[in-house]
């Protein structure tokens, strides 16, 4: 299949939002064009899976090359391996749910929605790009809209939060546009990945420039101590908005991470990867300790996203076929998990009016619905078998204990530590929330409406799919784990 | 039918129920909810006695859940003795609680939804034993731990309750962290999580000091879920749940889980004598303190929680010293004289209008005399009264000790007898003397329904006649058990010892003196009543380990999270990122000055700067370095 057409349709989508008339239109437009762009990625999957099974072994399917600027060697260089596909699924899932969660919003519905949409093509367009110049320019595309949904249709201190996210997460693209004209000017004079990844890049290039590429892209996914943007810009957010920054942006950085850092400069991600483990063992720990005791229901899934994205990069870190698998599966899981976390708190806040879980309680009485599903959401949160959390961390764990020396052992106990702290802020914020004595001022609250409803199912039929059956993922993912291990291993 | 397709029956059974009773069970009339949640329990009982009497065993593959290069994980169901003598405690004795909750919930608003969540609870018990590898065990062994939490937590307006739910499930966790921690160690060495290839491995190639790594890691698992010393204290306090859940999950099945898992490794664990030197005294030890704490408790339930923390040590006690049989044996019973004693503590609750406290009853026996019939067969069985099956399993651990350890034996001859003590104090405060309730709950006092007695009647018989399938050669009898769960357990080829027969008569001897106190009315009302002092003030305390526990982990935890999330967070790091703005906003403003449209200043920096320029090329020349 042509993968223009990923780019394209959240661009004609966006397009036909900002000409529809009213609301209603808006809201209609938005939901097919994100269908679309639904049933197009799973046909994707299809695709991908039909060609592998046919026996197409490239590394990269369905490509096509188009040159943009002959003389510095830049293309809209298109392609697809298995993680791609994987995190396209992710984002077609995730921007579904987002849309209909947003069902609600009145202020400038319209602008609201354009640049959700708009938002979705930067992610879709940066997981197919397999040239850096191009792949940049979707990064950016993705971080522009998010200060604009947070800096007006956000909630509380929202003009700080949303130049705070800005500002880091612009600091993040600088490093990574520093970073690729290292690539571009020690390595082959060239921004295609795979161009790259097929010549050696020297080993003093890529002393200097995996570090600011890795950070860069960390900066993203709340690598220690760049994380800080996190919690400010989640609890800010609307609901959307948070859903699409854990469930996509911060995916972008380990994306990133993976496909261009470790990929690209394997000597220097082994150089650095005592550097990156123990940074995102110490986000694990520290994400979740800073979680127990905070009282906002966004910022506890926040800082819960520092832990589980700290996952992420010490998969990445620990340079083992089955952790970086894991990875994967991790942010994958993690997308959808934390996406459909803030779909629940936002169920709950737009009742309740307050995110602070102390002045909840018993809400299983009245919303039986939106607490099961907080409860499922939870139970995934502390990683419980038979849901996507589960699998995803078992996979890192494994990964990670391949390494046998003391160095590895121990950071790897030290970050399975972290599932007795997870459940604990789990169990305390759910039974805040959900159990206990009931206040009289929410006796009357209703349950989650249809297009709420619709959202979460379609996210937990993500986190099921993944925690009962995962082979599928493990499946799409682990070929290309394999592919950037073999590079490793040479450099090792 | 096939085999195959009853095993898989047998589990999916109960989770049909769940998903019915779950999802439509709020619009169905009850006598359907219950009839559908105990169905469920009974196809499952059915279908394992079939592969019993079969004698079925084999492991049936169904898929592949995960492969990434080498490692491998499977979902696969094994059948073999050990799983199937668990599965028949799981599903009879299941069955028999299900259907005395029909009538023991019968008035609950929350009906449906305690038959889907004791559902679950069977098919994840289930899915514990019948998962033929360890991650499938691991599957099971959270999945009850999640019912276990829904369960306690079932009563969730009332705020002690879920916090009861909450430790049950964090110190279960922390016992996960070990389970998990054994599992990776095991798999490091054997390259799969297998039973079968587990079992087959050859351990001598591992080092004893990470075989004794991995089996003290896996026992830390069994610690928290079988409530051991340290990690106990959640079972006390699960007794919030509904007394059905507390004789299902919190004595005859859930518990045991520890148990099993280790007989199941009995292979390796074997192999490391400092681990189950380790699992003997960590047993006994709880079944000392359990014991002791048993002795002055006035909640009927907690007496009977406290008791099975103790029996539940006398188990790891067996398995410590090499005996895992009697190990099982003595879960075996167990499982049918907790229940009973559980579910006939529920009907005396029942009958006493809720009342828990056993200092305001009295007098009950003539009242709900099927309930006090069936009771007192529990309590003998217990406490072990010859010939009952308490008797029989307790002995044989008995005598396993006496051979390892006469320490030990004499250690675990006392926790016997404060089991008797314990036991028989409560049972006379409840069913003899006068009556101490309000006069209400006296106006109110009655026997429970069929459903609710029944199921009563028929584990009193069992836990008369259950020691029958393993009697010592001493008095005739054959050790169906040994050769049952000889291909799992291999038989230890020493004879042993014919102590058989010591422990009945010292039992009956301190029974009969039990008894002589009683009459003498001493024990029932005024010392038991009185407000304790001294080691009776620690012990109905239970050693103040909760508040120990609050005071050493609980209080540092959420002071350092505090600080971790207000001051180094927020303060520290954030602080950092404040200074990179903040310094860009400095150099904004200090750099403007230069642009200040004045000629003059701007000539006299052009100046400046020719100068310097000038100056450092002067110095190149004349090769003069002022640095």
């Amino acid at each position: 299949m042509n993968l223009l057409i990923l780019i394209l349709v959240p661009l004609i989508t966006a397009i036909a939002v900002f000409l529809m008339r009213n609301k209603e239109q808006v809201k209609w437009t938005a939901f097919a064009g994100a269908s679309i762009q639904l049933i197009l990625s799973l046909f994707l999957f299809k695709a991908f899976n039909d060609a592998r099974a046919a026996g197409n072994t490239a590394q990269m399917l369905f490509e096509q090359q188009t040159a943009l600027f002959k003389s510095w060697n830049i293309s809209l260089h298109l392609g697809v391996d298995g993680i791609s596909v994987a995190m396209i699924l992710l984002t077609s899932f995730v921007v579904v749910a987002g849309v209909l969660m947003s069902w609600k919003v009145e202020k400038m519905t319209k602008e609201f929605y354009f640049l959700l949409i708009l938002l979705s093509m930067g992610a879709y367009g940066f997981f197919i790009s397999l040239d850096l110049f191009v792949l940049f320019f979707f990064l950016e595309i993705a971080v522009i809209p998010k200060y604009l949904l947070i800096g007006i249709w956000g909630s509380g201190k929202k003009e700080y939060s949303a130049n705070k996210l800005a500002l880091m997460l612009m600091g993040g693209s600088a490093l990574v546009l520093v970073g690729m004209f290292g690539l571009y000017f020690g390595g082959g004079k060239s921004f295609d990945i795979i161009q790259l990844s097929n010549i050696h890049i020297p080993v003093a290039t890529q002393k200097i420039c995996f570090p600011l590429l890795f950070a860069g892209f960390g900066v993203f996914t709340a690598l220690f101590p760049f994380h800080t943007w996190t919690p400010d810009g989640h609890s800010s957010a609307p609901t959307a908005g948070s859903m699409f920054l854990a469930g996509i942006s911060m995916k972008l950085g380990g994306y990133g991470c993976l496909r261009v850092a470790t990929y690209l400069m394997p000597e220097g991600a082994v150089e650095y990867s005592n550097i990156v483990i123990v940074l995102s063992a110490i986000a694990v720990l520290y994400g979740s300790f800073a979680t127990m005791m905070q009282k906002d229901f966004k910022y506890i899934n926040a800082y819960s996203s520092v832990s589980h994205c700290g996952f992420v990069l010490l998969g990445i870190g620990m340079l083992t076929k089955v952790a970086i698998t894991g990875a994967v599966m991790q942010m994958v899981s993690h997308g959808v998990m934390t996406a459909l976390f803030f779909a629940v708190i936002g169920i709950i806040y737009e009742r309740t009016h307050t995110r602070q879980i102390d002045e909840m309680g018993g809400l299983l009485k009245v919303m039986p619905f939106t607490a099961t599903i907080l409860f499922v959401i939870g139970l995934c949160s502390l990683g419980l078998p038979g849901l996507s959390g589960f699998v995803a961390e078992m996979t890192i764990f494994m990964g990670s204990w391949e390494r046998t020396d003391m160095f590895h052992r121990a950071i790897t106990i030290a970050a399975t530590m972290s599932i007795v702290v997870t459940a604990v802020y789990i169990l305390r914020a759910i039974g805040q929330v959900a159990m206990g004595p009931i206040k009289a001022e929410y006796l009357h609250l209703t349950d989650a409406t249809w297009n709420e409803k619709l959202a979460t199912m379609i996210l937990l039929i993500g986190i099921l799919a993944i925690g009962l059956a995962p082979f599928w993922l493990n499946n799409l993912v682990s070929p290309g784990a394999e592919i950037i291990m073999q590079k490793i291993q040479l450099a090792k | 039918m096939k085999l195959e397709i009853i095993t898989v029956l047998i589990l999916l059974s109960p989770f049909v129920g769940f998903l019915i009773n779950g999802l439509f069970g709020k619009n169905l009339p009850k006598s359907l909810v219950g009839i559908i949640g105990c169905g469920a329990l009974l196809a499952s009982f059915i279908g394992t006695a079939a592969l019993f009497f079969k004698d079925a065993t084999g492991v049936i593959h169904l898929f592949n859940f995960l492969e990434i290069g080498t490692f491998k994980a499977e979902i696969a169901l094994q059948i073999d003795h050990l799983s199937l003598m668990m599965m028949l405690i799981i599903t009879g004795i299941g069955f028999l609680i299900h259907v005395y909750s029909i009538g023991y919930m019968h008035d609950d608003a929350g009906y449906h939804k305690f038959f889907a969540y004791l559902n679950l609870f069977v098919f994840s018990m289930l899915t514990l034993v019948m998962g033929a590898s360890y991650l499938l065990m691991f599957f099971g062994w959270e999945g009850v731990g999640l019912c276990s939490y829904l369960l306690i937590g079932f009563w969730f307006k009332n705020q002690d309750y879920n916090d009861a739910a909450k430790k049950a499930f964090i110190m279960n966790r922390v016992g996960d962290l070990g389970f998990l921690m054994g599992m990776f160690g095991l798999y490091q060495f054997v390259g799969s999580l297998e039973f079968t290839k587990v079992m087959a491995f050859d351990f001598s190639s591992v080092p004893t000091h990470s075989l004794v790594l991995i089996t003290m890691c896996l026992f830390i698992g069994a610690m928290g879920k079988s409530a051991q010393l340290p990690l106990y204290t959640w079972l006390p306090d699960a007794m919030a749940g509904p007394t059905p859940v507390s004789a299902l999950i919190h004595a005859a099945t859930m518990v045991t889980a520890g148990i099993y898992m280790i007989v199941r490794s009995n292979v390796f664990f074997s192999l490391a004598p400092f681990t189950m030197e380790f699992i003997a005294i960590i047993g006994l030890a709880t079944a000392l303190f359990a014991g002791s704490i048993a002795l002055y408790q006035k909640d009927i339930k907690k007496v009977l929680a406290y008791s099975t923390v103790s029996q539940l040590g006398y188990m790891f006690l067996a398995l410590g010293v090499g005996a895992f049989t009697s190990g099982m044996f003595h879960l075996m019973t167990h499982a049918f004289f907790k229940a009973l004693l559980f579910l006939g503590a529920g009907s005396v609750i029942h009958a006493m209008s809720g009342e828990q406290d056993i200092t305001k009853m009295g007098g009950l026996a003539k009242k709900i005399p099927i309930t006090f019939w069936t009771f007192t067969i529990g309590v003998l069985a217990i406490v072990g009264f010859p010939f009952t099956s308490g008797f029989v399993s307790k002995d044989e651990i008995l005598v396993a000790v006496y051979n390892h350890n006469k320490i030990y034996f004499v250690l675990a001859f006392i926790g016997a007898l404060m089991t008797i003590f314990y036991m028989l104090r409560m049972y006379f405060l409840t069913f003899f003397g006068t009556f101490r309730g309000t006069h209400e709950q006296e106006h109110h006092l009655h026997e429970s329904p069929l459903t609710m007695t029944l199921p009563l009647m028929i584990l009193a018989a069992l836990s008369l006649l259950g020691g029958f399938i393993q009697l010592p050669a001493l008095v005739h009898g054959t050790p169906h058990l040994n050769e049952f769960l000889s291909a799992i357990v291999p038989s230890k080829p020493e004879a042993e010892e014919g102590m058989f027969g010591i422990y009945l008569l010292v039992a009956t001897i301190i029974g009969l003196a039990a008894i002589y106190f009683v009459t003498k009315k001493k024990f029932v009302v005024n010392s038991y009543n009185a407000e304790y002092s001294g080691i009776g003030k620690v012990l109905e305390n239970k050693y103040y380990v909760d508040e120990a526990y609050e005071f050493l982990f609980v209080k540092p935890t959420m002071a350092a999270s505090k600080l971790w999330a207000d001051v180094a967070d927020n303060k520290i790091i954030d602080g950092m990122v404040f200074m990179a703005g903040k310094s860009v906003t400095w150099m904004g403003t200090t750099f403007k000055y230069m642009q200040n449209g004045l000629v003059g200043s701007y000539i006299f920096m052009m100046v400046c700067a020719i100068v310097i320029i000038v100056g450092l090329n002067l110095m190149r020349v004349f090769h003069v370095y002022p640095f």
